[in-house]
């Protein structure tokens, strides 16, 4: 079975789009922040991960940026999902590897659709 | 408000003849609902003010109804199979038949907000190298004025561009315009829309190489969805191809077309040059 981390510092969203990963027919495992995430990564790397930007600790982007630098960081699929709507977050973060992109709100159809485009499914 | 049977005689008869929607009295609650903004539109009173403009043949009040009962469910690259197979098989197969320099006409029908076209129009873009020496026309129609003017201004709310258009793609052909999202003219203007009835004739439409005409059929009853691929069977080429809806088929409908084997909801014409 697939695996996907959600990292998000609300828990009612993580217990959202856990629900909706499950769903979709993944494992989910949570993170509360930038790095609890690595950590969790470091233990076992993720098929996909679900990412918010604005989180305590460490943040969305630098979260992925430690991501993409550990050995096996490149195989996750990121998708970041953020109330961070700005062009310029979006174009920040497919530079520093994030393969896709929602915008919040969100609902269990944008997600199965961005893991569909992604490969997940 | 509700509606009685009588009343819901006198839409089912004007939506099927001026339309080709079908509807049974089972659905009166779906006529119910969308009939309260329209008599609120137009200023009138209750159900029986419109239903007498309607009786009366008033053509504002008609076209009020039947862009109500018209849904516009629709999104980018919806179903992304048929995008998929329009890019790597119809497309090519369509080149191989026609000579450099020729225009490949594709058909949009009822074209809702425009989301499809305009995934149509981003495929060609992205593969412009790979389709280079030929032109391409999208003409793209709907029975709604309404809708067809949204989809002439090519702004989506955030919630629409999400469903389905790939982070890339926005970012490449998007501008942000506060909350909503502007395609960019370059797509824009690979698009012609305009409005067409499926039920009039198709003789000025001239002849397509490829017809999209998706989650349409499915409204209709058994004899309208015939008539209108007898008619698309005469405006499409012979090396053509026709997409429906995944729930769709031609099957016990019309044997003018047949499906495509192994590719789900793909016809060619019975009498295809080559499948």
């Amino acid at each position: 079975m697939k695996t996907c981390l959600v990292v998000d510092d609300s828990r009612v969203v993580r217990k959202v789009a856990r629900r909706i990963v499950e769903d979709l027919g993944f494992k989910a495992e949570e993170a509360e922040d930038g790095v609890v995430a690595i950590e969790k990564c470091k233990e076992s790397m993720p098929d996909a991960i679900l990412l918010d930007w604005n989180m305590p600790n460490m943040t969305g982007i630098e979260f992925l940026r430690a991501l993409r630098s550990e050995s096996n960081g490149g195989t996750p699929i990121v998708i970041f999902c953020t109330t961070e709507n700005e062009m310029s977050f979006i174009q920040e973060a497919l530079q520093e590897g994030a393969n896709e992109y929602i915008m919040k709100p969100f609902d269990s159809d944008i997600v199965q659709t961005k893991f569909e485009q992604t490969g997940l499914l | 408000m509700k509606i009685n049977e009588q009343d819901f005689e006198v839409y089912r008869t004007f939506l099927y003849k001026d339309s080709g929607l079908s509807i049974t009295f089972e659905k009166a609650y779906l006529l119910e609902s969308r009939l309260s903004p329209v008599i609120k539109k137009l200023g009138l009173n209750d159900l029986d003010a419109l239903t007498s403009k309607i009786k009366m043949n008033d053509a504002a009040a008609k076209n009020e109804v039947i862009e109500a009962m018209t849904t516009n469910e629709t999104f980018f690259f919806r179903d992304t199979h048929p995008f998929e197979r329009f890019e790597k098989v119809v497309l090519p197969k369509v080149l191989e038949s026609k000579p450099a320099g020729s225009t490949i006409r594709i058909w949009c029908a009822a074209c809702s907000s425009g989301q499809e076209p305009y995934s149509l129009s981003i495929i060609l873009k992205e593969n412009a190298a790979k389709f280079a020496g030929y032109n391409f026309e999208i003409k793209a129609t709907d029975l709604s004025d309404d809708i067809l003017d949204t989809a002439r201004t090519g702004r989506y709310s955030q919630f629409e561009v999400q469903r389905g258009m790939p982070i890339t793609l926005l970012v490449k052909y998007f501008t942000q315009d506060g909350a909503n999202w502007l395609i960019n003219d370059e797509i824009k203007s690979m698009v012609n829309f305009s409005k067409f009835n499926l039920l009039d004739s198709m003789a000025t439409m001239g002849t397509f190489d490829i017809i999209f005409c998706r989650n349409v059929l499915i409204y209709f009853d058994a004899e309208t969805k015939g008539k209108v691929l007898a008619e698309m069977h005469g405006h499409i080429a012979k090396h053509g191809s026709l997409f429906l809806g995944g729930a769709e088929t031609v099957v016990g409908i019309t044997d003018k077309f047949k499906p495509l084997p192994g590719e789900r909801g793909l016809y060619v014409p019975y009498d295809a040059t080559s499948v």
